[in-house]
C-alpha cells in the first residue's frame, strides 16, 4: 500500500516536471521603464503578473523618475515607457524615439496644508491658494526639489502663478527627497504641500495634514504608455511592447485601473483615461 | 563623453570658483559637525578618565555599553532623536526636528561613545608609575586628572579625529533628522546622496572630493603630532 502511493507520487511529479520543461517556451523579456509611483502605489504590483501570464512574458520594471525613464527610452535601454510629463512625451514622440503613444490614466494631485490653515488657502483654486501662501508671512511651503515629476509640476504651477519660489521672498523648504519624506517634514513644519494623491491617501492617517485645494485642472497628471521605435533601437522588444501598450489600453484593464486602491482606500487611485 | 572625466573637470571647477552654494553645504557640515564634536568632547573626555581611573561596582557593564555604543548604527541614532523630537514625541514641543540642532543632537549621540572609549583605552595605557608619581607629589584630584589628560593629549587628539571622522560623513542620522533642506540641513554628505539621484555627478564629485580632503587633514594633523612626538 506505501509503495504503491509512493510510485503514484513519483510519477505524478515526473509528470509535472516533463510538463514544465517541455510544454512552454521560455518566456520573453521585457524591460518596462516607469515611475516611482506607478511601483510604489502597487498599481504594477497588481498588474503585471496578468500580463505576464497572458502574454508568457518576462517584464523587467526600472522604477525611476519620468526623467530617468525618458533618457533610458532615448537610448533605447527600455522597451515600454509608462511616465507622466505630457511636454517631454510629447518631445520624444516627435524626435521619433518612439513609434507609439496612447493615454492610459491620470491621477491628480491635491496640495495639502496644516489643519489650522495659516495661510487662509482651503477651498480656493491651486493657482490662487498657491499666491496666498506666498503672500502669507507664516505660510511654510515644503518643495520635494528634485526634479521629479512632481516636482516639476510644482515649478510649472508656481510659473502659472507668476511666482518665483525663492527661500528669499517666502517661506520655501526645499527638501530633495521622495514624496513621503517631503509630507513628514510638511506635518512636522505644519507647512503645504504639493503631493500626489495616491501618497496622500496612502499616509494620510500618520499625518496632522489636511488637502485645502484639489480637483482643478491644474492638478491633474495624466500618464503615457509609450513603445520604443524599433526602427530606432532593433533590439527592441517591440512586439511585447506593442501587446503591453494595447493590453494596457484594454477595455478590461482600463476597467482594473479605475477600481484600483478602492478597497483600500476607499476610492481609486488613477482615473482611467485611454481614447480609442 | 566620459562622464567621471566630466564630473572630475567640473567639480574641480565648482571648487575654484567658491561655488556658494557648494561654500553653503560645507558651511552647514562643519558648524553641525563641529559643534556636535566640541559637545561630544566635553561629556565624553571626563566620562573616559573616570572610567579609566576608577574602579567602581558596575564598571565593566558600563564599559561594555561604551564599547557597543562605538558600533551604534547612525540609523538608529536617527530613529531615536527622530521619535524623541517630533511633533508628537515627548520633546516635540521645542520645535527641533528638521533644524541644524537635531542634527547636532545626533551627531552629539554617535561621537559621544567614540570619544569616551578612545580617551579610555588611553588613560589606561599610560604607564602605571606616573600615576603613582603624580600621586605621591601631593596632587589634587583635579590635579591629577589634568596631568594625565595632558600626559594622554595624542589619545584626546585620537578620539577627536575618531569622533569628527565619523560623524562629518555619516549620513543615515542627519537624514532623518535634517531632512536635507537647502540651506539650511543640507550637508555634504546628504547632499552627495541627493545630487547623485538626480544625475548631478559634478556636485557629488565635488562633495566627495572636499569630503576626503577633510579626511586627509584630519589625519595629516594627527599623524603630525604623533609623530612630533616620538621625534
Amino acid at each position: 500500500m506505501r509503495k504503491l502511493s509512493t510510485l503514484v507520487l513519483v510519477l505524478l511529479s515526473l509528470s509535472i516536471f516533463l510538463s514544465a520543461c517541455g510544454g512552454t517556451t521560455p518566456p520573453s523579456e521585457m524591460i518596462l521603464a516607469t515611475t516611482t509611483s506607478t511601483a510604489d502605489t502597487g498599481l504594477l504590483d497588481a498588474l503585471l503578473p496578468k500580463f505576464e501570464q497572458q502574454f508568457n512574458a518576462k517584464v523587467k520594471v526600472i522604477a525611476v523618475g519620468t526623467g530617468e525613464a525618458i533618457a533610458m527610452g532615448q537610448k533605447g535601454d527600455a522597451d515600454v515607457l509608462l511616465v507622466h510629463n505630457r511636454t517631454a512625451e510629447d518631445q520624444f514622440m516627435k524626435d521619433g524615439y518612439g513609434s507609439i503613444r496612447k493615454d492610459v490614466m491620470y491621477n491628480d494631485f491635491v496640495l495639502v496644508g496644516p489643519k489650522t490653515d495659516p495661510g487662509n488657502v482651503k477651498g480656493m483654486e491651486i493657482i490662487a491658494a498657491l499666491q496666498a501662501i506666498a503672500g502669507s508671512k507664516d505660510a511654510i511651503f515644503v518643495s520635494r526639489g528634485d526634479k521629479s515629476g512632481t516636482n516639476s509640476k510644482e515649478l510649472a504651477l508656481w510659473k502659472k502663478a507668476s511666482i518665483t519660489p525663492t527661500t528669499a521672498s517666502m517661506q520655501y523648504l526645499s527638501t530633495g527627497q521622495g514624496m513621503g519624506e517631503t509630507l513628514r517634514i510638511t506635518t512636522e513644519k505644519q507647512g503645504y504641500t504639493l503631493a500626489d494623491r495616491g501618497t496622500w491617501l496612502a499616509t494620510e492617517k500618520t499625518l496632522d495634514l489636511q488637502i485645502v485645494s484639489e480637483k482643478s485642472k491644474d492638478l491633474f497628471n495624466p500618464y503615457g504608455v509609450i513603445v520604443v521605435n524599433p526602427a530606432k533601437f532593433p533590439k527592441v522588444n517591440a512586439k511585447m511592447a506593442e501587446e503591453f501598450a494595447n493590453w494596457i489600453t484594454s477595455p478590461e484593464i482600463q476597467k482594473f485601473i479605475g477600481e484600483f486602491g478602492k478597497d483600500k482606500y476607499g476610492q481609486a487611485l488613477f482615473v482611467p483615461n485611454t481614447s480609442p | 563623453m566620459n562622464p567621471i572625466w566630466e564630473g572630475l573637470q567640473e567639480a574641480f571647477r565648482l571648487i575654484a570658483n567658491l561655488d556658494p552654494e557648494l561654500l553653503r553645504i560645507l558651511a552647514v557640515s562643519l558648524e553641525v559637525s563641529g559643534l556636535a564634536i566640541v559637545v561630544g568632547m566635553l561629556i565624553g573626555v571626563p566620562l573616559g578618565v573616570s572610567l579609566g581611573l576608577r574602579h567602581f561596582p558596575g564598571r565593566n557593564f558600563l564599559i561594555t555599553l561604551v564599547n557597543t555604543g562605538m558600533g551604534l548604527p547612525p540609523v538608529v541614532v536617527g530613529l531615536f532623536v527622530f521619535l524623541l523630537l517630533a511633533r508628537s514625541g515627548p520633546l516635540g514641543d521645542l520645535n527641533l526636528l528638521y533644524t541644524p540642532a537635531a542634527m547636532v543632537i545626533a551627531q552629539v549621540v554617535i561621537a559621544t561613545p567614540l570619544v569616551v572609549g578612545v580617551t579610555l583605552a588611553g588613560i589606561q595605557g599610560l604607564d602605571e608609575n606616573l600615576r603613582l608619581q603624580i600621586l605621591s607629589l601631593g596632587a589634587s584630584r583635579f590635579q591629577y586628572y589634568w596631568k594625565l589628560i595632558r600626559e594622554a593629549r595624542l589619545t584626546l587628539l585620537a578620539a577627536l579625529a575618531a569622533g569628527f571622522g565619523s560623524i562629518i560623513s555619516e549620513v543615515g542620522a542627519v537624514m532623518m533628522v535634517g531632512g536635507n533642506i537647502a540651506g539650511q540641513t543640507r550637508v555634504m554628505t546628504t547632499a552627495i546622496v541627493l545630487e547623485t539621484r538626480q544625475g548631478n555627478f559634478s556636485m557629488a564629485i565635488a562633495l566627495s572630493l572636499i569630503l576626503l580632503l577633510l579626511a586627509l587633514l584630519i589625519n595629516w594633523l594627527f599623524t603630525w603630532v604623533q609623530q612630533r612626538k616620538s621625534a
